[in-house]
């Protein structure tokens, strides 16, 4: 496998590959998949493929994109467009406002206005659990691999449609989910408190999503308000000793299980 | 729908996408203070990362139960601290293999 052989490359340092590139591998495979998906779901929606693309290029984002295409093919006012796309994306304020903590001291205006394009939940939880400071250069080679898979993966969906099996599709929708999970348990294991905040988020999202009561919740709400709930709860339970960035025990995309 | 409708939709979806990625960033310079904010912000990833994977992970694939069996692959190969592509490929195989098995169920049924 190519990959594979990629990989071993690295390892024995025969192509000098930055660590963020490594990093932002498994990502950018799990986006061409996801992208892909909303390739598919545009075209057939009646946009054209370099429309779609161009949807996926300025935006960047799952979720925001889904929502706001089927506004545009529902004809929607632009302030609903707006709306709408903005609550499912407020998240990321909470993410950008934990990064700011990390980035590295000196970091000009025009890098930080650089880095702001690439935030996204994968590589915003991938850079958070590194165990240093956030360079520029690693920011940006940690989003080059998902970047060209997201606008890769959309114009590959747009263009050819159906080609990738329906069951693969299926499967490889679980791949971003499931680096999450690879994110978050490690550290579950090993400290109370997180397991208990994590916890309480999971109870919070599922309640929001279950529950009628909270139906106009759904959409940005649901994320915004379990993570603030849970986050202030462990906070004001547990405050943090030390306050250090919380790390993954994880080898990310170091390939060594592969 | 016409090309300007369509172009300024997207130009207000990318900016409505932007702004909240951006402005933190820019206005938050140097270490934050509060011990409860810096408590707040540690807390923070573990939050969000879980609100988004439960429970639309159930979503995420043509079953919930195929999944649930990712899901728990997902859980178990994260607890061995198993790095990310890793853990993404087991959770992929997993889907894949309970979805032909459920095929395979389904035409004996």
């Amino acid at each position: 496998m190519g990959l594979v052989a990629i990989i071993g490359c690295v390892k024995n340092k025969a192509l000098p590959i930055p660590q963020g590139v490594m990093d932002g591998l498994p990502i950018g495979l799990g986006y061409f998949a996801v992208s892909f998906a909303f390739g598919l779901f545009a075209v057939e929606g009646g946009l054209s493929p370099l429309t779609t693309t161009l949807v996926s290029l300025t935006n960047l984002t799952s979720a925001g994109q889904f929502a706001g295409v089927q506004l545009i093919f529902l004809h929607q006012p632009l302030f609903e467009i707006a709306l709408t796309t903005l609550l499912i994306n407020l998240r990321y304020m909470l993410m950008s406002l934990s990064l700011s903590q990390k980035i590295a001291p000196g970091t000009g205006l025009i890098q930080r206005l650089a880095i702001s394009y690439g935030i996204t939940d994968e590589v915003y939880a991938v850079a958070i659990s590194q165990p240093r400071n956030l360079t520029t250069r690693y920011m940006l080679s940690l989003m080059t691999l998902p970047i060209l898979g997201w606008i890769g993966g959309t114009l590959s969906g747009a263009l050819t449609g159906g080609i990738l099996p329906g069951s693969l599709r299926s499967a490889l929708g679980i791949s971003l989910y499931a680096m999450f999970v690879a994110i978050i348990m490690p550290t579950f294991k090993k400290s109370r408190p997180v397991a208990l905040v994590i916890t309480i988020a999971i109870v919070l999202s599922t309640l929001i999503a279950q529950l009628p009561v909270f139906e106009m919740l759904r959409g940005g709400w649901q994320i915004i308000l379990a993570t603030l709930i849970a986050s202030a709860l462990g906070a004001w339970l547990a405050p943090v000793q030390h306050s250090e960035p919380p790390q993954s025990e994880s080898n990310q995309g170091g390939g060594t299980d592969v | 729908m016409s090309d300007g409708y369509l172009l300024a939709a997207i130009a207000t979806m990318a900016a409505v996408t932007y702004i909240p990625r951006a402005l933190p960033l820019i206005l938050v310079r140097g270490k934050i203070e509060s011990h409860f904010v810096r408590s707040f912000l540690y807390y923070v990833p573990y939050a969000v990362l879980a609100s988004m994977t439960v429970p639309a992970i159930f979503g995420a694939t043509d079953s919930p139960w195929s999944a649930g069996a990712g899901f728990l692959i997902a859980i178990v190969l994260g607890l061995r601290g198993k790095s990310l592509l890793t853990v993404a490929i087991g959770a992929t195989a997993a889907v894949w293999l309970v979805e032909q098995a459920l095929r395979v169920l389904l035409v004996f049924i």
